[in-house]
């Protein structure tokens, strides 16, 4: 039987890392994120994990060494945040091109300068165009729970792509929660070892990563284009799966309290149960107020998303990165874009907030949706606007 | 320039454009482009060392029985690293002839 356990929420990713019986973990520390692999070296130190542990010299480095194990037919996990994730950047493209299978948890923060430690989604917002699957976790059980799926899910022969999971700095990852470990057969029942379709192999020798010539380069970018796009089949497969073994259920977008709900807050990863909070207060006073998450972001789920917002009239985005000089946040954007061909569409109204660590509170959530349906009312032309910057 | 044999639809490129069949840089000819100079070697200098093989960076030079080693020119770029690494000045970069 399931062990509820209070603990932290990164030891927790890596009991979920650990029960996966990862090959290989290839990391470098950074803050917030340093708990995970600070605990999986202690694993393999102690023997209680089979696996080689890479402590390499940096992050571009952690991410190269995780491609050539990936590459080899290894499972493969590593672990970043921030500078370290940016550090990442040319090899995260690689890893999707390559068709290899790791997973990565990112532990959000906000991205220098001023330098900062904390949580904000500028770090993967960044690499928001990599080609990895992208999910988002919500609180403790859920990091627990993706960070196992997320193998499965990589490791799928339609899928063969890396996949980030992504939990909040801090505010997530270092937080004391309980937490739902799952036993070793209960995992073993539902990741099976990963078996490659292409490796590198002295016997059947391949080699990966060679020159693509402009007759050869679209066409592999249509295949990693169609493996992601195909990928969201796959997940939910998964999350079917895991539901039927262990009673826990997964979507794309989720919805909570949308039934009526004329205004929708938009959120992702661990402000969406502040948000959750937010609508209980606003509907206890009558007001017709619902949440929807987005907890698939790469690919991202048009068709669950239009389905979750149908009926809704105000839609209250908030991003927690600015996409500067643009329109807003990566999430507004996305939101809007999946609007621009319908004839009915909800008004969008895109808030950017809680960037570099400030506090997201009930408050702020409440402010949020009152100017979004105020500014509904009168249709207010505007792009977006930055919440909690001071003027004077 | 180099062709790809085969301009195969997306859905038939292996994965990830990964090089299924080893040493298949064989069938592609990249030297029908060259500076225009080419490598000659005086055989009274050499030594058969073997300097102008190790340190060509295409592998256009091969060995051959005799203990000489000559330069293909399917492969050659004639950028000169042989005639420079020479330790006898064995090689002199001449020009092309029209």
């Amino acid at each position: 039987m399931a062990r509820r356990v209070g603990m932290e929420v990164s030891i927790a990713i890596s009991e979920a890392v650990k029960l996966a019986n990862v090959d290989v973990i290839s990391a470098y520390p950074i803050t917030p994120q340093t708990h995970i692999v600070e605990h999986l070296s202690e694993f393999v130190n102690d023997g209680e994990l089979q696996s080689a542990f890479i402590p390499v010299e940096s992050e571009h480095s952690a991410l190269s060494a995780a491609v050539g194990s990936a590459a080899v037919g290894a499972r493969t996990f590593t672990a970043t945040s921030s500078q370290g994730l940016a550090l990442m950047h040319e090899i995260m493209y690689v890893a999707s091109s390559l068709r290899l299978p790791l997973v990565m948890s990112v532990v959000n923060r906000a991205l220098s300068a001023p330098i900062n430690i904390w949580n904000d989604l500028s770090d993967i917002m960044a690499e928001r165009d990599s080609g990895w699957v992208q999910l988002f976790a919500i609180n403790g059980q859920e990091a627990f729970d993706l960070t196992l799926q997320a193998f499965k899910i990589a490791e799928d022969p339609r899928v063969l792509l890396p996949v980030a999971v992504n939990l909040d700095g801090f505010i997530l990852s270092h937080v004391i929660e309980p937490i739902e470990l799952l036993e070793q057969q209960e995992v073993d029942q539902f990741l099976t070892p990963f078996q490659p379709v292409l490796r590198l192999d002295p016997d059947k020798p391949v080699s990966l990563g060679a020159f693509g010539s402009p007759d050869v380069f679209i066409e592999v970018k249509k295949q990693i284009e169609e493996a992601l796009i195909g990928s969201q089949k796959v997940v939910t497969e998964v999350w079917k799966d895991f539901g039927r073994l262990f009673g826990r259920n997964y979507k794309p977008v989720e919805s909570y309290k949308t039934k009526d709900a004329e205004t929708l807050l938009i959120t992702m990863g661990s402000i969406s149960e502040t948000a959750m909070t937010a609508v209980d207060v606003l509907r206890e006073k009558g007001q017709k107020v619902g949440l929807i998450h987005i907890r698939l972001w790469r690919p991202f789920p048009f068709k669950e998303f239009l389905q979750a917002i149908k009926g809704a009239k105000v839609l209250a985005v908030l991003d927690r990165a600015l996409v500067p000089g643009g329109v807003g946040g990566p999430v507004g954007l996305e939101v809007k874009s999946a609007l621009y061909a319908k004839d009915e569409r909800p008004y969008v109204a895109e808030f950017v907030a809680g960037l570099g660590g400030r506090d997201l509170t009930v408050e702020i959530f409440i402010e949020v949706v009152d100017k979004a349906e105020r500014y509904a009312q009168k249709q207010k032309d505007f792009q977006y606007e930055l919440i909690g910057v001071r003027e004077k | 320039m180099a062709r790809i044999d085969a301009l195969m639809p997306w859905r038939e490129v292996p994965l990830g454009g990964a090089i299924l069949e080893p040493g298949n840089a064989r069938k592609f000819k990249t030297g029908d482009w060259r500076s225009n100079i080419r490598p000659v070697t005086d055989r009274e200098k050499c030594i058969k060392c073997g300097m102008c093989w190790v340190f060509c960076p295409d592998m256009a030079y091969a060995h051959r029985e005799d203990g000489y080693f000559d330069w293909n020119s399917d492969y050659c770029k004639g950028c000169g690293i042989c005639a420079r690494e020479c330790p006898k000045e064995a090689i002199q970069m001449v020009a092309e002839e029209e």
